[in-house]
């Protein structure tokens, strides 16, 4: 027996349609949260990663026990919880002996593990150590910069995939359009060495040169730490050849306010705003306001007379 | 796997700019190991091949063709270069429902309804469907019989379960609809289809939802019906205590803290108000204790005399009738 469930209120109706698998995507939504035993450095790590990502990152506080995402049954509670907060990346921070100041960074394909690349976090410098000019600071949600040096991001099969998900990561929202007045961060990423990234965030600084392109100053604001690459597991061949999967048509647009009329044809209406016709500038001053002006003119230089001056005005 | 776009001219290395994402690659560059750098040094090389690929990146990006906003210039960015995979699967197309696939064959096409109809029963303009409907063939305040008609039957009666009938009968296409779509993965994703658990018996009646309350208040039972009442049993890893502890009455304090009041006070004002405005009602009840009390007297001094009366055995109940008089009665006789 089964029976049909759908959502009670039109709120809820436009949530779960918000959730629902579209032809384009908007951007991934990042879950970060740390497992039973954590370390100062990494708690820092993941409090400023959820500082750069606040719009789209939802941070859990609680420690997770059963949280293991490179054994096969330590895995079900991520994607339990990657349903629940509609989050296709997470961030995983965990602490042991073995693994000192441990980041799991993962991606779900249809609230499934994808993907996961395992690094370690050193030399970390939070945000409030670096000092810089406040005016320059990023302001948050701003489409960043993405730089990544070094050729073995490309030799390296383990960095290869690192910079695949830091770009999936850092990247935010893909727009058609963009504001050149907001661009103001940067993230560079360098390979140090076939396993070692360092990784930094940086606001920009125009400046002007003689040509329509500024000149790009980086000024060192955010956390910065290097990457050691631990383990990593990429995702299968079909998993990925299914999620890398494409399709040519574009998303219906609904065309609003357009009505076909037999007598009158085409129709289309147009809605304007409220015309506060009692709050217009007048374009003439009134005779009132001169007045008021002579009056507030006359009480400054002499008090007596200004009230004389009405009467014999009206 | 990145494609490349080629920024030539600019500098002798190559940068891959990836426009769409705002993100520059060299791929050329290799820090050098001997004589190993020191962390700052590298810092700062890194800072600079950096600000060379962001200039890459800004060099795209400002001479391409803008318009002007409120905010600021805006500029149209390409797609991305880069794929990267996607976070749900593609939306799949729904199949036909059962209605779509007969007017297909048919070649029945949806007509654009009017909201608005004429009735002409009333002469004015009503809703199509809905509350006071237009042409509405059920509202009739009389249904004229015909010969073939059961004088027994009522056909308001019949109406309300033709009409029954349908909705029921329409809800049993959708959910057939709907199962359809769900093999195929394309529910519309407002809907979700759960199972109910089937009746085992021939029974209607579905199982009831047992609450997290009821099911712990069983689990406790349960834990405490043992010999020693569960005290001594063996927990498993994480399982908390029976919820049942057992002790029910509450001890007042023994010194009262200030700004209190007595509490031995309250408790007992509580429960007199309690038992007094139960029973406040009506004077009358006064009279029926009273009249009570007198029939029991006589009852009494008949019995003394010896006189069994057929009416005896039916007040000289053992039960106790948990009746309003009673209290009253109580408190007469204990005065």
């Amino acid at each position: 027996m089964l029976e049909i469930k759908t959502a009670k209120t039109r709120k809820g109706k436009r949530e779960l349609e918000k959730r629902a698998p579209k032809l384009v995507e908007s951007g991934k939504k990042t879950l970060i949260l740390h497992g039973t035993k954590t370390s100062g450095v990494l708690n820092a790590v993941l409090t400023q990663i959820y500082h750069l990502k606040k719009d789209n990152a939802v941070k859990f506080s609680r420690k997770n026990e059963n949280v293991k995402p490179f054994e096969a049954g330590g895995e079900t509670s991520l994607e339990f919880f990657s349903l629940k907060t509609d989050c296709s990346i997470f961030v995983y921070g965990s602490h042991s002996k073995k693994r000192p100041d441990n980041l799991v960074i993962g991606r779900t394909y249809d609230h499934h593990i994808y993907d996961l690349v395992e690094v370690g976090v050193e030399n970390f410098k939070p945000m409030e150590s670096f000092s810089y000019d406040k005016k320059l600071a990023p302001k948050e949600g701003s489409k960043p910069f993405i730089v990544f040096i070094g050729e073995g991001f490309e030799a390296v099969e383990e960095l290869r995939h690192l910079k695949e998900v830091l770009l999936d990561l850092l990247r935010g929202e893909v727009v058609e359009n963009l504001n050149l007045a907001g661009v103001d961060r940067a993230y560079v990423c360098a390979a140090l060495s076939p396993n070692r990234v360092l990784f930094t965030h940086c606001a920009l600084r125009l400046k002007k040169s003689g040509t329509v392109v500024p000149r790009m100053e980086l000024e060192e604001v955010g956390p910065s730490m290097d990457f050691v690459i631990r383990r990593h597991r990429p995702p299968n061949e079909s998993l990925r050849k299914e999620a890398m999967k494409t399709s040519r048509e574009k998303p219906k647009k609904k065309e609003k306010n357009v009505k076909k009329d037999e007598l009158k044809g085409k129709i289309g209406s147009i809605y304007i705003p409220d015309q506060k016709v009692g709050e217009t500038a007048l374009p003439y001053k009134a005779k009132g306001v001169k007045r008021e002006r002579r009056e507030a003119k006359g009480k400054n230089e002499k008090d007596e007379n200004a009230p004389k001056r009405k009467k014999e005005d009206s | 796997m990145e494609m490349e776009m080629e920024i030539e001219g600019e500098k002798q290395h190559k940068f891959d700019v990836d426009l769409g994402n705002l993100m520059a690659f060299d791929s050329n560059h290799t820090f050098p190991s001997q004589p190993p750098l020191s962390r700052e040094d590298l810092v700062k090389q890194c800072l600079l091949k950096g600000t060379h690929l962001v200039q890459a990146i800004a060099d795209a990006l400002f001479t391409s063709p803008s318009t002007e906003d409120v905010d600021g210039p805006l500029v149209n960015l390409p797609p991305p270069l880069t794929k990267l995979p996607r976070e749900k699967h593609l939306p799949k197309p729904k199949p036909p429902t059962k209605w779509e696939v007969f007017a297909k064959k048919k070649g029945i096409k949806n007509r654009k309804k009017d909201k608005i109809v004429y009735d002409e029963q009333s002469g004015t303009w009503k809703r199509r469907y809905g509350y006071d409907r237009a042409n509405d063939e059920d509202a009739v305040p009389i249904i004229e019989a015909k010969e073939t008609d059961d004088p027994e039957e009522d056909p308001f009666a019949k109406r309300k379960e033709n009409k029954k009938k349908r909705v029921e009968k329409q809800e049993k296409n959708r959910l057939q609809n709907l199962k359809e779509a769900a093999k195929f993965g394309a529910l519309p994703s407002h809907v979700q289809l759960a199972a109910t658990a089937l009746p085992i018996t021939g029974t209607q009646a579905a199982p009831k939802k047992v609450t997290k309350d009821e099911l712990g208040n069983v689990a406790g039972i349960a834990a405490a019906a043992t010999a020693s009442g569960g005290k001594f049993d063996k927990k498993l890893l994480g399982e908390k205590p029976a919820k049942h502890a057992g002790k029910y009455r509450k001890f007042l304090p023994v010194v009262e803290g200030t700004g209190i009041g007595s509490q031995e006070r309250e408790q007992t004002e509580k429960i007199l108000n309690k038992i007094i405005s139960k029973n406040s009602h009506n004077i009358l009840n006064v009279e029926k204790a009273v009249t009570m009390h007198n029939v029991k007297k006589e009852k009494k001094r008949r019995s003394e005399k010896g006189k069994v009366s057929p009416t005896d055995n039916k007040l000289k109940t053992g039960k106790k009738s948990f009746k309003k008089g009673n209290f009253k009665k109580g408190k007469a006789k204990g005065k």
